[in-house]
């Protein structure tokens, strides 16, 4: 018989929802499967995914949480007389976050009912290549067939299961943002000595390269004043610009956060108290430690949920490693009419501005007589620790590996943002640099930016280069004064020179 | 300081003639000493005000009334301006770099004199020149303008907060020092002749203007004033300022602490003795005009920065333009400066980027039917927590139909915008294309993304 949909999509998240909605934008038949399986801590949400719910949004809003309390600091330099000690007081945040995440749940059910897509609350599995089966929280059953299916069902944080107590007693990036009491005691900021109060640990061991979620929350739980602790098994950041990387955990380090570097957990336990007891090993000295916190969080990855899918009865193929989906060049699967796009792909970037376009492109060349790919080069990013870290193409370490280090120049700078001079903060990790090629016109190859506003900074620069900018035509731009941005259009000193990078004077 | 690299015997005259209240300041010019520098700080101050109202909805807890102290923020800022004075002494002497207190004027063919503070003179000669010397702000030329009026070359060393204040102007100047004012506190009004923003794009102007006026600022439209008199004295004292429709007999009259006057400024360039070497200047404005390689009618006198007629008064296109010049003429080098497409942030309190045509000028050169415009309003993350100003952010990009959609003009109005507007002017010297920016990946979650 005929499809009922002529676009089915499962999963209700970044590259879903952009797909759903540009596919009825061509006045198709369009439904979407969103269901969200609670975390073992039995946390759940909305409709929206990833980013909306436990990701970009709650991320940055907490992250400016800590920034506005630097902010309260400086602004005392600055003529504000505020009565010390401050107070942050977790509940009002995360109220303030969880509903606005709320509010935009709403706004994406509103807007699928709008474009007249049919949304359903279940949890999706394949019968058969054109038929989806879908499972509401009470067991209710419907089935559903479409033409085209997209698989959007993004990654959930892996647990470290060989840990014992890792399941029972520690949270995730999906509860952090949801908890209603603070994850620490919270102890006073500014004053001197601070106690050691039992906070927060959070164990990052990640395979892969990804946006690390993990160092975020750190820093922004650092900043609002809880005592945090991050355990790392090797290094952090990993896939990242190295250089970049030990800069942004070495002004965490002096911002307040301790780190426990090359030590690997082996056990929690509850204590009588409701602490947690975290037994480790330390790698350097061959000794084996422990230590008592209110919140153990876990960051070791994340991981698609492919196995309720039931991929196998259809013969979609997955990587046998990650259980990511293999997709082509135009988010499709092994099985004609399936496709995929997200944070479920292998290969691709677990970014929400990569999963939007890709699946507003897939739409647009199923529905829209388009045949326009996806490119997945230099796609901008941004790590929003409490010093921002924004880059745009290659690390310095792939661009030697590509073109060899006498092929390439890097220029560089470290550079003081005007905000923080009379703030008196400390620039020390505040640098930039661009990887241009050595001869030719100097195309540029990556730009990597470690200061406030990173984001915003780098935007424009990775449209240049998606231009295919070189070093001389960024020469020409004149800056906007007094800018941080300004100081890339200025970068003159190279590596190679071995000067001294320091900007001075105005 | 380029030309020292090159190794040549080079001396830099400078010399600040006191305002009329009797202030001046250190060797880096206006932007570092009364302009750029100064302005953003205090600015940021403003920033920093707004963030502590946003910090209680994000969980922060403390006094809800919170007092600003002018004496804490003034000290501070000109201590760090004054680290910059001191740098450039030290960067000009470790360059070898002459430097020179003093008035410089021209009194023969390559030959200058420079008077000292104490009036002692003496006699320069060089091979070359460059003239550099900016412009200073312009008085209304009404009674009591001198006397009791104050001008931005004042304000960022006042040494008593301005209280209740008049700013005079609808001038980038005007408007960020109002807004940065009423963000510490002040009660604070714009008179305007005209329009705001002249040479901006009207669109944007308009809602900045609106936004300042949501969040407190009194605007007198189509007045200008024409007596300031004295109430009382003090620091501040009080002054009684009267001014006339612009459009009719209406006269109004307006007590104020504090009348700051940023209606324009002028070239400093009538008393360096410029009719004794020859140097054209247009009598009007008092600008240099030069070539596209900064030379004056005179060959062996150059000039750059804010004097030159015609050209963007903004410091990188000084500096930019200074050190071409020098490179040229000691290095071999070819490259002329680059006017086209400097990009420029007004720093008022919601944030105003742009780069290359404003919407006005883009019409005018290629017509309506030529230009495409794309628009979005947005709201910001970080202020959806706080509830603040909901679709008051505003992005434009003016494309050349004609041209692939090139981008012509590139517009945003909201935080940061400088640091948004730089890499999309980096974008823009590249020939960026509507089909290049669509084809760009935002960052998420971040303004510029839009």
């Amino acid at each position: 018989g005929r499809n009922e949909y002529d676009l089915l999509v499962i999963g209700g998240g970044s590259g879903g929802l952009a797909c759903a909605k540009e596919a009825a934008q061509f006045g198709r038949k369009v439904a979407v499967l969103d269901y969200v399986e609670p975390s073992p801590q039995g946390t759940k949400w909305g409709l929206g995914g990833t980013c909306v719910n436990v990701g970009c949004i709650p991320k940055k809003l907490m992250h400016q949480a800590a920034l506005l309390g630097s902010a309260l600091k400086d602004a005392q330099h600055y003529g504000w007389n505020i009565a010390q000690p401050l107070h942050h007081t977790w509940s009002v945040m995360a109220q303030a976050v969880q509903n606005y995440v709320k509010s935009l749940n709403w706004g994406h059910r509103v807007q699928l009912q709008d474009k007249k897509v049919k949304y359903f609350n279940m949890k999706g599995s394949f019968s058969d290549p054109h038929t989806i089966r879908g499972l509401t929280k009470a067991g209710k059953e419907t089935i559903v067939t479409a033409e085209n299916i997209v698989i959007a069902t993004g990654g959930r944080p892996k647990y470290p299961t060989h840990i014992a107590g890792a399941l029972e007693y520690g949270i995730t990036s999906d509860d952090l943002f949801w908890l209603k009491e603070s994850p620490g005691k919270t102890p006073l900021v500014y004053y001197p000595s601070i106690l050691h109060l039992y906070g927060i640990i959070i164990y990052i061991s990640l395979a892969d390269a990804s946006p690390d979620v993990s160092l975020e929350c750190a820093g922004f739980l650092t900043g609002i004043g809880l005592d945090t602790t991050v355990m790392m098994r090797s290094i952090p950041l990993r896939g990242f610009d190295q250089q970049m990387a030990s800069l942004v955990t070495e002004h965490m380090e002096s911002y307040g956060t301790k780190f426990l570097k090359r030590c690997f957990p082996t056990k929690v336990e509850k204590l009588e108290s409701n602490r947690l007891q975290v037994t480790w090993k330390n790698t350097d000295l061959g000794t084996e430690e422990t230590d008592s916190f209110d919140t153990v969080m876990w960051a070791v990855g994340r991981a698609p949920d492919t196995e309720t899918l039931n991929l196998k009865t259809v013969g979609v193929k997955t990587n046998s490693e990650t259980g990511k989906i293999i997709v082509d060049a135009s988010e499709a699967t092994s099985v004609p009419h399936i496709y995929a796009v997200g944070d479920i792909t292998e290969g691709r970037p677990e970014l929400t501005p990569t999963a939007i376009a890709a699946g507003k492109l897939l739409a647009r060349r199923l529905f829209g007589q388009s045949s326009e790919l996806m490119d997945y080069d230099n796609v901008p990013t941004t790590v929003f620790t409490p010093l921002e870290y924004g880059c745009v193409g290659l690390s310095e370490e792939a661009a030697v590996q590509c073109y060899g280090s006498d092929n390439i120049e890097v220029y560089h700078a470290y550079y003081k943002p005007l905000e923080f001079t009379v703030a008196e903060r400390d620039t020390s990790q505040c640098y930039m640099k661009m990887v241009c090629l050595r001869e030719g016109e100097q195309r540029i190859l990556g730009l990597h930016f470690i200061g406030p506003n990173a984001g915003e900074v780098i935007q424009g620069f990775a449209l240049g280069i998606k231009c295919g900018a070189t070093y001389p035509q960024l020469m020409k731009t004149i800056g906007i004064h007094p800018t941080c941005a300004e100081e890339i259009t200025k970068l003159h000193i190279t590596k190679r020179s071995g000067l001294d990078a320091t900007v001075t004077g105005c | 300081q380029e030309a020292a690299k090159y190794e040549k015997k080079v001396m830099v005259l400078d010399f600040v003639m006191p305002t009329p209240l009797g202030n001046s300041w250190g060797l880096g010019g206006t932007c570092v000493n009364v302009g750029c520098i100064p302005k953003k700080l205090m600015h940021q101050a403003a920033l920093l005000g707004q963030a502590l109202q946003d910090s209680h909805k994000y969980g922060w807890q403390f006094t809800e009334e919170v007092k600003h102290n002018w004496m804490t923020m003034t000290e501070s800022v000109q201590n760090y301006i004054g680290s910059l004075n001191w740098g450039y002494r030290v960067s000009l002497r470790e360059k070898n770099v002459t430097y020179e207190n003093a008035y410089g004027e021209f009194v023969g063919p390559h030959t200058v004199k420079a008077t000292n503070k104490r009036g002692v003179e003496k006699l320069y000669t060089a091979e070359r020149f460059l003239i550099a010397t900016g412009e200073r702000p312009r008085y209304l030329g009404i009674p009591g303008d001198n006397k009791y009026c104050i001008s931005s070359d004042d304000l960022f060393s006042l040494p008593y907060c301005p209280g209740k204040t008049l700013v005079v102007g609808a001038s980038y100047v005007a408007l960020e020092c109002a807004g940065f004012l009423a963000g510490l506190g002040l009660d604070v009004t714009v008179m305007v002749r005209s329009i705001l923003l002249r040479g901006f794009d009207q669109d944007i102007a308009n809602k900045i203007g609106e936004y300042m006026e949501e969040h407190g600022i009194n605007f007198i439209r189509e007045f200008v004033p024409i007596k300031v008199e004295q109430i009382e004295e003090g620091t501040p004292g009080r002054l009684k300022v009267t001014a006339k429709s612009t459009t009719g007999n209406q006269i109004i009259e307006g007590e104020y602490n504090t009348v700051l006057l940023a209606i324009g400024r002028d070239a400093c360039t009538r008393k360096i003795g410029l009719d004794k070497v020859g140097v054209k200047i247009n009598e009007k404005t008092g600008k240099i005009p030069v070539n596209d390689e900064e030379q004056t009618n005179v060959p062996y006198i150059y000039a750059v920065g804010d004097i030159l007629q015609d050209k963007l008064e903004l410091t990188p296109v000084a500096i930019q333009a200074g050190r071409l010049l020098v490179q040229r003429l000691y290095g071999g080098a070819t490259t002329k400066c680059d006017y086209v497409n400097v990009p420029t942030t007004v720093f008022t309190p919601l944030e105003y980027g742009a780069c290359g045509y404003s919407e006005e000028t883009a019409v005018e050169k290629f017509g309506e039917e030529n230009i495409e415009v794309y628009h979005s309003h947005f709201w910001p993350l970080e202020w959806t927590v706080p509830s603040r100003d909901n679709n008051k952010c505003y992005a434009k990009i003016i494309c050349n139909i004609q041209d692939k959609e090139r981008v012509i003009g590139f517009h945003v109005l909201g935080p940061s915008a400088g640091e948004i507007t730089q890499g999309f002017a980096a974008a823009m010297k590249c020939g960026l294309t509507k089909e290049q920016l669509d084809s760009t990946i935002g960052i998420h979650p971040v303004c510029a993304e839009v």
